[in-house]
């Protein structure tokens, strides 16, 4: 086995109550790494040729929640959650920070592959080289902050039960789900930490599918043996070296943005993307650090970064209400976008996301969505059961919950932005085109606080238009394929984003090497084994799902809305040149070896030892 | 009598856990948080407690060790565990008042934390990161020190409260 994976991963069948433990071959682990990389191939191996009428919310339907060999021992510890996306119909490398990453390891395993359905609520509890489905009736229905608490509770007393003799037992490390993922909201996301999340791709709606509420892991092992240890721990202070000298993230991480990013850059979604300037200096960060930053410094394991800090209100009606800054993305999703740019609002809000297990950036989006739809005639007060306004937290309070229980309207925007507006069309009697125009969502896939009208943010023409996992902003595609292959590694390394930029690139790749001892080279991977991942999961994308089969080039495209000129602020008139983007998605599309429609040629599957796809892609060229 | 003593402020705990993966180095070779001479408990998200023994005044463990495997360093005053002779009986967590020593993971011996001979490597790496939670003093003995030698749970409750109000009441 390469250096840094525990060399084991765990297989359940749901169904069967079965728990079976498996390994790759080191030539798989090589080619998909771990994490987002691994996943799209076990889901290809899963699912196969069955994958366009394959339903992701049935029992068939794999869920993946897997470390990389880089994860727990590169700084920033972090979990993938993957598998068919239930808003994209393709994969999603959908990573949290959290501690069950590295006590997985700890104890003996490098990811677990889910099969089938529950008969009843469960969670799995990960020990030293052995697993158990644990009943989790008792749980079901309690929002996050609760699962958390009473899971870590009863997790750390059945342990001490077990084996008394051995001193304190110390916390577990877990991924759960809220009502939004019981309930099946289609965008829901997998928690962890009361505030942290892998919201991307709708995995909390597939383990509510699966009645899975949550993945629990204690270790007392070591961290998986790496190839060159001494070059691993020289590497290891070096790195950290580098992210401690980041004094702007550590000081504020992304809770000066909420401000920064309207003020300066313009690419903030305000009132469903109508406006993306403010000038709101309310919602500046010393007004959340001054009055609700309970500690200034908080890190996940093996992290010097310490962009998170936790917020907690005191007084008033929202009274304990806990989360962390909240960071940029719930400042925006949370805040500007529904018109609110009160600190205690918004951070009240973004618990409220976080509780009902809302991903805090697709749920929200959604609800702005429904706002903007009541703004032009499209819904009514009947259709809410209200009078919905902008800027007001009651209005944004109620749909969150209405959606997380699919109450009234919330029943149909659980389905999703994109989704929904289908649904809204058929029952006001209109052509989805007239409500499409107002949904901000690349491939399903609701797109993440930073536009690209401005063209001053890091967001650009092809960045969620040619990406494969859509509007994750945590992803997305340029011309020339280097941020993109980024994050692809780091999600299949499996490590947080906040530790891989500020470090040198080439400290990095060493960092893998001395790690798994394979021969790997930044160029390597943005030439091979970068580009073979990203070519998976645009095949799997582009192969859809029933009743939902992504269109090549018209789909491959922003928002209706990225294309309308904005509105204010410094940048005003501006907006996404539609030629830059048509001539920069065939020039992607060049640079992967995929054909002017998008589809990875046959050639190009057999140089990436894809050839297992081509039967499938013949199809759709 | 003055010593070397590693003060613990932990609301600068940012739970990065280095400490733990430092003292493995040190130890064990390798990282391994478990086997770590300090734990870093986090019984709810924010609320971390860095958990290591605080060379009480009276040693409670060593008095407790029926085949006197452990014993006070005169230079530094710390524990050392004669790791030959420990039968892993488990004795001095029992008799500590904050359940700091524990088992070895691998071995199932008494497991404390030694001062790194006077120099301890957690202490580097906290300060490195400028969150200076853990800080080593020299000092005169003190009483106090023994207080500090809490069960990290109970620490825990009194910090969430101290972070959040009354709502930390509820949240462990």
């Amino acid at each position: 086995m390469p250096g840094g994976y525990a060399g084991k991963w765990l297989e359940v069948d749901l169904s069967k109550d079965k728990i079976e433990e498996v390994t790759y071959s080191d030539k798989i682990l090589e080619q998909y790494f771990g994490g987002r990389g691994l996943a799209a191939k076990i889901a290809w191996d899963k699912v196969g040729d069955k994958w366009s009428e394959m339903d992701p919310l049935a029992p068939e339907s794999p869920l993946m929640v897997y470390t990389g060999p880089m994860t727990a021992i590169y700084p920033g510890t972090r979990i993938c959650v993957s598998g068919k996306s239930p808003v994209s119909m393709g994969t999603v490398g959908s990573t949290a920070a959290t501690e069950l990453a590295n006590e997985m390891k700890s104890a003996g395993y490098d990811g677990v592959t889910f099969m089938g359905k529950a008969d009843k609520p469960v969670y799995l509890l990960i020990t030293d080289n052995s697993a158990e489905l644990v009943d989790a009736s008792h749980l079901w229905g309690l929002d996050g902050e609760k699962t958390l608490i009473k899971l870590n509770k009863e997790v750390t007393d059945e342990l001490t039960k077990r084996k008394p003799n051995v001193g304190l037992w110390k916390d577990p490390g877990m991924i759960y789900i809220g009502p939004a993922g019981e309930n099946l909201i289609r965008n829901a996301a997998v928690l962890a930490k009361i505030c942290h999340a892998a919201g991307y791709g709708g995995y909390g709606s597939l383990m509510g599918s699966k009645n899975l509420k949550a993945v629990v892991a204690k270790g007392r092992g070591t961290l998986p043996v790496v190839d060159a240890p001494e070059a691993t721990i020289l590497l290891w202070k070096k790195t950290h070296e580098h992210l401690m000298a980041r004094s702007a993230m550590r000081r504020q991480g992304t809770g000066y943005a909420g401000y920064a990013v309207g003020a300066d850059t313009s690419s903030e979604p305000i009132r469903n993307w109508q406006e993306e300037w403010h000038d709101e200096k309310s919602f500046g960060g010393p007004m959340f650090e001054t009055r609700f930053w309970v500690k200034k410094k908080w890190a996940d394991f093996n992290c010097t970064t310490n962009c998170m800090k936790v917020s907690c209100i005191k007084t008033g009606p929202w009274k304990g209400d806990i989360t962390d800054m909240p960071d940029y993305e719930l400042q925006a999703y949370c805040g500007t976008n529904f018109g609110i740019f009160d600190p205690e609002a918004n951070i009240h809000l973004s618990a409220l996301a976080d509780q009902l297990g809302h991903s805090g950036i697709n749920g929200p989006n959604t609800a702005g969505f429904a706002v903007e739809l009541h703004q032009r005639g499209i819904l009514s007060d009947e259709d809410f059961g209200f009078k919905p306004k902008w800027g007001d937290v009651e209005t944004f309070d109620k749909i969150l919950r209405m959606m997380a229980y699919r109450e009234g309207i919330g029943d149909v925007l659980a389905e999703g932005t994109y989704k929904a507006a289908f649904l809204i069309a058929k029952m006001k009697g209109k052509k989805p085109e007239e409500l499409l125009k107002y949904a901000v969502h690349v491939k399903g896939i609701e797109v993440g606080a930073h536009g690209t009208r401005s063209d001053a943010d890091y967001t650009h023409d092809i960045s969620y238009a040619a990406s494969v996992q859509g509007g994750d902003h945590t992803s997305v595609a340029s011309d020339g394929y280097n941020d993109m292959s980024g994050a692809v590694f780091t999600d299949s390394a499996v490590f947080c984003n906040f530790t891989y930029y500020g470090v040198p690139q080439s400290l990095v790749f060493d960092f893998a090497k001395a790690i798994t001892g394979f021969p790997m080279t930044l160029h390597g991977w943005r030439s091979v084994t970068g580009p073979r991942i990203v070519t998976l999961q645009k095949a799997l994308l582009m192969m859809g799902g029933p009743g939902l089969k992504w269109e090549p080039i018209k789909d491959d495209d922003n928002p209706p809305r990225f294309y309308e000129p904005l509105p204010s602020g410094p940048y005003k008139g501006k907006t996404t040149d539609k030629a830059v983007v048509d001539q920069k998605l065939q020039a992607y599309f060049d640079t992967l070896g995929w054909d002017n429609r998008g589809i990875p040629t046959k050639e190009t599957l057999k140089k990436l030892d894809l050839a297992f796809l081509e039967k499938s892609m013949a199809k759709l060229r | 009598m003055t010593s070397i003593w590693i003060v613990r402020d932990y609301e600068n705990c940012s739970g990065c856990r280095r400490c733990e993966l430092a003292c493995s180095f040190h130890h064990e070779g390798w990282m391994w948080p478990e086997a770590s001479r300090v734990r870093v408990f986090m019984p709810f998200p924010g609320v971390e407690v860095p958990h290591l023994c605080a060379q009480c005044d009276d040693y409670p463990c060593v008095e407790s060790c029926p085949v006197d495997a452990l014993s006070v360093d005169a230079d530094t005053t710390a524990v050392i565990v004669d790791r030959d002779a420990c039968t892993s009986c488990g004795a001095c967590y029992r008799a500590c008042p904050g359940t700091v020593p524990f088992l070895h993971p691998a071995d199932n011996k008494a497991t404390i934390c030694d001062l790194c001979g006077g120099d301890p490597e957690c202490v580097k790496v906290c300060k490195e990161a400028g969150y200076n939670c853990l800080r080593l003093v020299h000092e005169g003995m003190s009483p106090n020190r023994k207080l500090f030698s809490r069960n990290p749970i109970e620490v825990a409750k009194d910090l969430a409260v101290k972070m959040f109000g009354e709502k930390g009441e509820e949240v462990i």
